[in-house]
């Protein structure tokens, strides 16, 4: 990788300030970033480490909501997201144990990598993305494979997750990466189902709102069995076709359902 | 640079790393404890995990800066003071958990981490807990059998 310089900073300002260098980059976990530099896909010249920043760690409620700071690891997620069971359960499968003891929630959501969990859980939960500048809806957030609505600098200081009344994960696991092949998450909310897709699209995350339709009508899994995922834009590769990946969302999103 | 402390095995040292520079790079070329293995330098194998403030993280996919100030525990720290096999590595030679050996360093220092957590993990609980460390001898089942021993050799220890 090529050198660069590393910055520690222990406050959200010392950080907004370190990023507003130029081709300056946040270091969350690093569990993508570093094999990324490793690669030479990416070459800052400045990485300014997240993970010293008290005030972005930890999970608390408020309010009904699940608030998670931007820093927080996977294994912390999961052991302390108890209030919201589908959610910690998506944590603790995300990657391996050591893995999850260093990658967080804000990198994972910052990167919205196609087929990471995280993007699948903020969605379907209509999550709130709070950053240092403003707060953004899930529904706003997310604009395509590896990119969110964020600005350059832009850091997510932390994330809001409204508990549902019912929902669940469910993920076909691509053995060689830990990310999901496919994955569903189906959360039914006091205004309506959302039904959210990981692994599948080309264009990332996004709403099977076909599904969501059948579920507002009635909430069981024989309700997704009249239609079914549309093979267009979806993605193919050696581990599966896009009419594959088409059919695994609905097995999945009926086993979310009934799991729920 | 950047200047490093931290503390090995229970004895502080400090160097000055590149930005770039791993912290496995920082324990095999700077403090050549070698005994922490580069299997895949993408995070997938697991033979670099080592422990940072307790919890099993892999040396290859963390920077040396990002390990400032914390406490790390190799693979060199798990024997006995007196240099005899610890619990885990006696467990792994007793019940031929190794073939090449390659892997073994991550195998036990992962085993360390969930035992820390779990004193008595089913064979499903150990088996996704190793989930990212990877045996190409494909030595899973004697691996499996050598951490139950380990818990089943320490829990009378926690006991006391």
């Amino acid at each position: 990788m090529y050198n660069f310089d590393l910055v520690r900073p222990s406050t959200v300002a010392d950080a907004v300030a370190a990023l507003g260098d130029e081709d300056a980059q946040a270091l969350g976990g690093g569990q993508t970033m570093i094999p990324t530099l490793k690669q030479r896909l990416a070459s800052p010249s400045k990485l300014v480490c997240l993970s010293g920043i008290a005030e972005m760690t930890g999970v608390r409620s408020e309010g009904g909501q699940l608030c998670i700071g931007g820093a927080t690891t996977h294994a912390t997620v999961a052991a302390e997201a108890g209030s919201y069971p589908a959610l910690a359960e998506m944590a603790s499968h995300i990657g391996d144990p050591a893995v999850r003891n260093r990658g967080t929630i804000g990198g994972s959501l910052a990167n919205n990598d196609p087929s990471a969990c995280y993007p699948c859980g903020a969605l379907a939960s209509s999550a709130t993305i709070v950053t240092v500048k403003r707060e953004i809806a899930a529904d706003d957030y997310f604009q395509g494979m590896f990119t969110t609505a964020l600005e350059e600098g832009e850091i997510i200081r932390e994330v809001k997750f409204p508990i549902p009344e019912r929902a669940n994960y469910q993920k076909f696991v691509q053995p060689a990466s830990r990310f999901a092949l496919v994955g569903v998450m189906v959360a039914k909310h006091a205004d309506g189902v959302r039904v959210a897709v990981t692994g599948a699209s080309e264009n990332g995350v996004f709403r099977w709102k076909a599904a969501e339709a059948a579920l507002n009508a009635d909430y069981q899994a024989a309700s997704v069995d009249i239609i079914d995922a549309s093979a267009d834009g979806m993605i193919g590769d050696i581990h599966g076709t896009p009419e594959y990946r088409a059919h695994l969302i609905k097995v999945l999103t009926k086993r979310a359902v009934a799991a729920s | 640079m950047v200047e490093v402390s931290m503390t090995v095995n229970g004895k502080t040292v400090s160097g000055s790393v590149e930005g770039r520079t791993l912290l496995v790079q920082f324990l095999r070329d700077d403090l050549k404890l070698t005994g922490t293995h580069v299997g895949c330098d993408t995070s997938q194998c697991g033979a670099c995990v080592v422990h940072v403030n307790g919890e099993a993280v892999k040396a290859c996919t963390m920077l040396a800066g990002e390990a400032d100030g914390a406490e790390i525990a190799t693979i060199e720290g798990m024997a006995n003071a007196d240099g005899s096999l610890g619990t885990i590595q006696a467990a792994f030679q007793e019940h031929h958990g190794l073939q090449c050996g390659f892997c073994t360093p991550g195998m036990v220092m992962s085993a360390a981490a969930l035992l820390k957590d779990n004193a008595n993990p089913s064979e499903t609980e150990i088996r996704e807990y190793l989930e990212g460390n990877i045996c190409r001898c494909t030595g899973y089942h004697n691996i499996v059998k050598a951490i139950q021993a380990a818990a089943a050799n320490m829990t009378p220890m926690a006991a006391e």
